[in-house]
């Protein structure tokens, strides 16, 4: 035999030894396959034990189905009704919350003014307060405070902002805008279009707080203009006025009170000393 | 909880009461009252303070005098400053600004708004 023959035949060997090899790989694989498909198979006839076995069965299920179905629809829609129900809740709270913090401001203003108004009799002091509080809390820029003399009607002004009091008119309870607001006790609100004049110019009131002890006219607090950044009055600024009209007249009229008694007080004290010296 | 100290330097004793009402709302913080400018810098200097409320319109010393010698005191450089002026004119207000005021309340005030604005500049949550 020649060389070059054996070398074939070798090769040839090689050849049948590989087909051999893939033909037992391909073995394995169809065995693997095979026991796929059984494992497969045997799931679904577990499945399909336990599934209907017959019209009937199928019915009940379908039914079980869409009762299910129907009680989780309901139950979705009884938590969407609860939802919208708190989040109602929520928004009337935060409304709340906005409406008592609004309330907790106006308190606190009022009780600043009422405060700052009670706590002198210097009759001087007691304008200062009102003045303070119409600047301060009101949010006025020109205004004036007049005070009621009695017997004559008289209403002369103490006080201006923004003007020269020696060069504003007196008025008469009764008599106009002011006058008219000072007789009956009404907070008179004028035409904010025409505010801007001041009192010595012939301005017109933006409004008149009148200030009344029971039915006596202790005298008036007229606003002419607001400040710049102030657009209109206020639930607070309506409020402010019931309470300067009340304790305003009050704070005035006790400090009045106590002038008069410390006068007359002096000069019983120097006729007693009079007497005794 | 708070335990900071702010100063109000305002000559109208109404409008300390309102401000020294709206502040008692945050815990723990100690207010401090100035009848004006001069009383102001003498407080501020001679303590500590995390805030200051000033106002513009004071006897003695106004408020931008008092806020511009804050400013040039390098320890007080970094206090907050608000400035409350009866003027809503934008000129006011920039002018409190360039001299070193955080924020500017103008009056008629409420007790919310400084209390919105004490904790913005102190930096207290809620």
């Amino acid at each position: 035999m020649s060389e070059t023959d054996e070398n074939k035949g070798r090769e040839r060997g090689e050849a049948v030894l590989a087909i051999f090899q893939r033909g037992a790989e391909f073995t394995k694989q169809l065995l693997d396959e095979n026991s796929r498909l059984r494992r497969e198979l045997s799931d679904v006839q577990q499945r399909h034990s336990h599934a209907a076995q017959s019209d009937d069965e199928w019915d009940k299920l379908r039914q079980e189905l869409t009762t299910k179905i129907e009680e989780l629809e309901n139950q979705n829609h009884t938590m969407l009704e609860q939802l919208r129900s708190i989040e109602g809740e929520n928004l009337h709270f935060a409304e709340r919350y906005v409406e008592v913090e609004e309330e907790n401001n106006h308190l606190a203003n009022l009780y600043v003014a009422s405060y700052q108004l009670h706590s002198t009799l210097d009759s001087g002091e007691v304008v200062k307060v009102i003045l303070e509080i119409v600047i301060n809390l009101i949010g006025a820029e020109i205004f004036c405070v007049y005070v009621c003399e009695e017997g004559t009607g008289v209403l002369t002004p103490v006080a201006v902002e923004g003007d020269d009091v020696s060069e504003c008119p007196s008025l008469q309870v009764g008599e106009g805008f002011v006058g008219e607001s000072v007789e009956t006790g009404e907070v008179a609100i004028g035409n904010p279009a025409e505010e801007g004049r001041r009192p010595s110019q012939g301005g017109q009131p933006v409004v008149s707080i009148p200030l009344r002890v029971d039915d006596r006219p202790v005298g008036a607090i007229v606003i002419f203009k607001l400040l710049q950044q102030k657009d209109g009055f206020s639930a607070l600024d309506n409020e402010l006025f019931t309470l300067l009209a009340g304790h305003a007249a009050t704070a005035i009229f006790a400090s009045r009170l106590y002038a008069q008694s410390e006068r007359k007080l002096s000069t019983i004290q120097g006729f007693i000393d009079l007497l005794t010296n | 909880m708070t335990d900071q100290r702010i100063l109000i330097v305002e000559d109208s004793p109404t409008m300390r009461q309102l401000l020294v009402f709206a502040l008692k709302r945050l815990k723990g913080a100690e207010i401090v009252e100035a009848q004006d400018g001069m009383d102001g810098l003498r407080k501020v200097t001679g303590d500590h303070f995390d805030l200051a409320f000033v106002d513009i319109n004071m006897p003695v010393m106004d408020g931008l005098k008092l806020i511009s010698l804050i400013r040039g005191e390098p320890s007080l450089a970094s206090m907050p400053i608000c400035v409350i002026t009866t003027e809503g004119a934008k000129e006011d207000r920039a002018r409190a600004i360039a001299l070193g005021a955080n924020e500017y309340l103008t009056k008629p005030i409420q007790a919310n708004k400084v209390l919105a604005v004490a904790k913005s500049l102190l930096k207290l949550d809620g």
